[in-house]
């Protein structure tokens, strides 16, 4: 055997003896780039070609701001309801032993597998004022459906399972041992979950979180029903560029989505980095 | 079992487990919230699908059921999956196959793309289309004039289901064969097969599984998706709505009863999904992919 040679010679793939690789590679990126990063890269372009002073005006513009605001702020508190449950769930589900646990655990993928228009019909009819639980939250002043409420409700729906999966996984490979170790050492339950689990189970919750609220903020179809729509009140960003688009409006609409994608991106990043310092601090 | 030794050890067993688990009470608690918030937010939902749908007796539902424009619906439902999901299982494998067989540079950069439509709104995924293809979009002169017609028709349906169903058959496939390596298809080789009799009967046996767990969670997707779809088809009834769309127009016009008798039929397509994916993960758990949700 020789040794490698201190400075190997740039390739663009390693040798193999497997044979396609010209070929799959040739048609993913064909495909890839003619289904995603033209059309998207159409969406960037156009919204470049718009000009600052017209992208300036669109993005300032009070009803932008405030469909941005109710988008983001609403999915991000139902990440947050979301995490908090979506983990005892899941802890229920990897540490707890009942009759019926594989169908509770198959249902928590439901939001996955239900078409969103369905569920949006199915939650505004049960939160109505006259729905099985918008009657019985009436008579305690509290409306749900048709206010900014009611998005909070669909997006917990919509995020659930994203928390669920991504947690459950890493409850699962957790070493008793170190459980017992804590417990050993005078550490009573709360406080071996506090101080020894959740730091371990960091990474994974902010994940599902950030995978949560990235669905949340472009979710469509389960919030329109619920939302009410009321401009500058219960009126979510993805809905107002459907709204621009219907009236031909093609800059505005080009100009949102340009904004939601920058906005995700920059969210994703961000989390991406909380998520690596996490890792490095509890790993 | 009946070893008196062991047994010997259980009060000893069970006391030290109680110091890794929590009391009885606080068990009660966690599981009682569990449920009642799967309860409130999963159960419920799905309880007034069925509930709204035969609200109005039997017979109203089976004619909402055989409207025609409920069955134009249906119809082109079952169409747009029959094009979308295959032509993304093609992608799927021809991706997996590259990505996972082969080390090249910028292989990771090529998964990330791949996972792209996962963080767009759906209707965002519409909206490029319509840019692209719409009268003011970049093709649209050139499209009139040579007589083509993608938008608020089939072709612009299909396109905007491809994009937001894109990844799933892909990101199952990709760890699945990565994990299995190349080991098999290499003996294949050296024993004389060629590479499509490689990738026939030694890749694509091996990742069967798999690729119908992917190929599930592709198609409730695509006889679901709601936002993209609802952005480029036009909503022409009869001719361009598909069901969710049809769910939303019935709904829209108070005929609840019509509206849940069609959120039924695809609740049930959801349930069966459930079902099937269950029974692979639990029967074939370990040749489906570790990934799970998405």
């Amino acid at each position: 055997m020789t040794t490698a040679p201190a400075k190997a010679r740039w390739r663009f793939r390693q040798p193999s003896v497997i044979p396609g690789f010209g070929l799959t590679l040739g048609f993913s990126l064909a495909y890839l780039t003619l289904i995603i990063l033209i059309p998207l890269s159409g969406l960037i372009w156009r919204s470049a070609a718009l000009g600052w002073a017209d992208f300036w005006a669109i993005a300032t513009d009070r009803r932008t701001i405030n469909a941005l605001e109710i988008s983001f702020g609403t999915a991000f508190i139902a990440a947050a309801v979301n995490v908090v449950f979506g983990t005892i769930v899941a802890w229920v589900l990897v540490r707890y032993n009942f009759p019926g646990r594989r169908i509770v655990d198959a249902m928590v993928d439901l939001p996955f597998a239900l078409p969103t228009a369905v569920a949006g019909i199915a939650l505004t009819t049960l939160y109505a004022p006259n729905g099985w639980l918008g009657s019985l939250l009436a008579p305690l002043g509290i409306k749900v459906a048709y206010t900014p409420l009611g998005i909070v409700i669909a997006l917990i729906f919509i995020g659930l399972p994203f928390v669920v999966r991504t947690v459950q996984p890493i409850m699962e490979e957790i070493d008793k041992e170190v459980e017992e170790v804590a417990a050993t050492l005078g550490a009573n339950r709360f406080q071996t979950i506090a101080r020894v689990l959740l730091p371990g189970l960091a990474p994974a919750i902010v994940t599902g979180f950030a995978l949560a609220f990235a669905r949340g903020v472009g979710e469509y179809g389960s919030v329109i029903f619920i939302a009410g729509n009321l401009p500058y009140k219960s009126e979510i960003a993805p809905l107002l560029i459907v709204i621009r688009l219907e009236e031909y409006n093609y800059a505005a609409a080009t100009a949102i989505a340009a904004i939601m994608l920058a906005l995700s991106f920059v969210m994703l990043l961000v989390i991406n980095l909380v998520q690596t310092w996490s890792r490095k601090r509890y790993g | 079992m009946a070893d008196p030794e062991i047994k010997s050890y259980a009060p000893h067993h069970e006391s030290q487990s109680a110091a890794v688990t929590e009391s009885r009470p606080a068990k009660a608690v966690l599981m009682i919230v569990s449920f009642a918030f799967l309860g409130i937010f999963l159960l419920l939902p799905l309880i007034v699908v069925f509930n709204e749908a035969f609200a109005k007796g039997l017979s109203a539902y089976t004619e909402a059921l055989t409207n025609p424009d409920t069955r134009s619906a249906i119809h082109l439902t079952l169409l747009v999956a029959a094009i979308s999901v295959p032509l993304n299982v093609v992608f799927g494998i021809s991706a997996a196959w590259a990505i996972a067989k082969f080390e090249f540079k910028g292989k990771a950069f090529l998964t990330t793309l791949i996972d792209l439509p996962f963080s767009v709104s759906p209707v965002i995924s519409g909206l490029v289309y319509v840019l692209l293809f719409g009268a003011q979009g970049l093709l649209g002169a050139w499209l009139k004039a040579h007589g083509i017609v993608i938008l608020f028709a089939v072709p612009g349906i299909v396109l905007a289901t491809i994009f937001v169903t894109f990844p799933f058959v892909a990101r199952e496939l990709i760890p699945l064969m990565q994990e299995q390596g190349n080991g098999d298809e290499e003996a294949a080789l050296s024993l004389g097969a060629n590479g499509w009799q490689a990738f026939w009967y030694v890749t694509l046996p091996n990742v069967k599984w798999g690729l119908l767990y992917g190929v599930l969670l592709c198609n409730a997707r695509a006889m679901g998706e709601f936002g993209a779809v609802s952005v480029v088809s036009g909503h022409i009834r009869g001719l361009t709505n598909t069901m969710p769309l049809h769910v939303e127009i019935l709904y829209n016009e108070y005929n609840a009863a019509a509206a849940f008798a069609v959120a039924s039929l695809l609740a049930g397509l959801a349930l069966v999904t459930l079902v099937l994916k269950t029974l692979l993960e639990m029967r074939y758990g370990a040749e489906i992919a570790a990934t799970r949700g998405h």
